[in-house]
């Protein structure tokens, strides 16, 4: 049966990879490439990777600057796909149908929507008609208020007032292949999964789900996955600084009996 | 030199990438005097099987393969869509011819599964059998990425490389002589699904 996918995603910002928290502070860590390159020895099942450059203007790097950044995300998508041999998901700032097709033309497997979905629908379904409802990812940012999990928009900054629950739905209607979730308060806090929120969304949906926000350590990987019945687990800050992380979090994972590859 | 053969569906990007980081040459192929020089084929494809038969069809690419598999002997490997176009018939949008490469027919994982989600979409078991080639080095089961809503039924007990569970023990790869086929998409199972590859590259 299929095993439970343990996906790291990976920030873009200006063309290089960020480290992310509370979605507002952002740590330049590397270079995309070497980056893919090393989660590509680490045999990873899948890569997310959201570009979160707020203008989409691809910083041309000063010289005084010693990483280097890429220009477009199609270059950026074409690099990527010639050495990592896995499932690939790009995603942030899609609006329009054009820019769908410049990601799947130059490498991408799925993509994943998230603010434009929330001011025009429509898209998912063109997106899922065009290229198959598992190609369609849709990307939610959402916050706990009076005990409730609400969507936000435009990068996690703008709260739309609408349920997460009942987005979800809409989505899955709309013809969305896959759902990734993002609890906004836990983004780098490394206090565990909101597990609460992702069994709900569980419950509500017959789709794959993919849960982000909150892994300090392997073993809020475990927690998760023993009490959800889970697609996929995501993280982003916890695979950047420890040293082989993602194969020592496997090997967890497999001691506790959850199926993972 | 391998051909990958393009007929307007889906990503032979990725196949090529896969092949070419690991050194194997290889050309998109377009028509059948292309298709004629190189020495083992790869039948890529992702979408629906009655568009890829038709644009098979129409550019006169189903009788080549044909000839060159059936008659020159010509190894050939069809990856997901491109496996069950080796088949005789597809049920995917109403009944559509394949190849008739290999025996057997496609049939909907609705009808049969019902308590799974549908597309089978991820990383799933592949259990070798009849000591497949295609296979070769490589520890069974291992599991590799499927993304299908149809699986291939094959005619002839022999010509099944693996199964994989998915609600029903599905046919996830051919081995028939010098053709060969895989459900799951060898470019994109990592470092196993590169030594399909490799494999396929060595016979």
């Amino acid at each position: 049966m299929l095993k439970t996918r343990l996906i790291p995603v990976l920030y873009i910002k200006n063309g290089l990879i960020v480290r992310s928290e509370g979605f507002e502070y952002h740590q330049n860590i590397g270079n995309i490439i070497n980056q893919a390159s090393r989660y590509n020895e680490w045999d990873v099942d899948e890569l997310i990777y959201i570009d979160i450059s707020h203008q989409k203007e691809y910083d041309l790097r000063r010289d005084d600057h010693k990483i280097k950044s890429y220009s477009s995300i199609e270059e950026i998508i074409k690099q990527i796909s010639k050495i990592c041999f896995m499932p690939l998901t790009f995603g942030g700032g899609i609006r329009t149908i054009e820019d769908i097709d410049l990601r799947i033309q130059n490498g991408a497997d799925k993509i994943s929507i998230n603010t434009e979905a929330l001011l025009n629908i429509d898209i998912v379904k063109k997106a899922s008609l065009k290229y198959g409802n598992q190609c369609v990812v849709i990307s939610v940012d959402y916050r706990i208020i009076d005990n409730e999990p609400v969507v936000f928009s435009h990068y996690g900054q703008k709260n739309t007032g609408i349920n997460l629950l009942t987005w979800i739905r809409r989505c899955e209607e709309a013809g969305a292949g896959e759902i990734f979730i993002n609890a906004i308060d836990r983004d780098g806090m490394a206090n565990g999964y909101d597990t609460e929120t992702i069994k709900k969304v569980a419950k509500e949906t017959s789709l794959p789900i993919i849960a982000c926000g909150g892994a300090g350590d392997p073993y809020d990987f475990v927690d998760l996955a023993s009490e959800v019945k889970i697609s996929g687990i995501a993280a982003g800050n916890i695979f950047h600084f420890t040293e082989r992380s993602y194969p020592r979090a496997k090997q967890l994972l497999k001691k506790s009996n959850i199926n993972v590859r | 030199m391998i051909g990958i053969i393009n007929y307007g569906m889906g990503n032979l990007a990725s196949v090529r990438n896969a092949l070419e980081h690991l050194s194997i040459p290889c050309k998109i192929v377009t028509d059948a005097t292309e298709l004629r020089e190189a020495d083992k084929l790869i039948l890529p494809g992702v979408g629906a099987f009655g568009m890829a038969m038709d644009n098979l069809n129409r550019s006169g690419l189903s009788d080549e393969i044909r000839e060159l598999v059936l008659v020159k002997k010509k190894p050939i490997l069809g990856i997901c869509l491109g496996m069950q176009l080796l088949l005789d018939q597809s049920v995917e949008h109403g009944v559509h011819n394949g190849l008739s490469i290999v025996n057997g027919e496609v049939l909907f994982f609705g009808e049969v599964v019902k308590d799974q989600p549908i597309p089978h979409m991820g990383w799933n078991d592949v259990e070798v059998k009849n000591n497949a080639v295609l296979f070769n080095g490589i520890e069974s089961p291992s599991s590799y990425y499927f993304v299908h809503s149809y699986y291939c039924a094959l005619k002839r007990h022999e010509d099944v490389a693996a199964v994989t569970d998915y609600g029903i023990n599905f046919h996830s790869s051919i081995e028939s002589g010098h053709i060969f086929g895989c459900q799951f998409h060898p470019e994109k199972s990592q470092q196993k699904g590169l030594c399909i590859f490799k494999n396929f590259n060595s016979l």
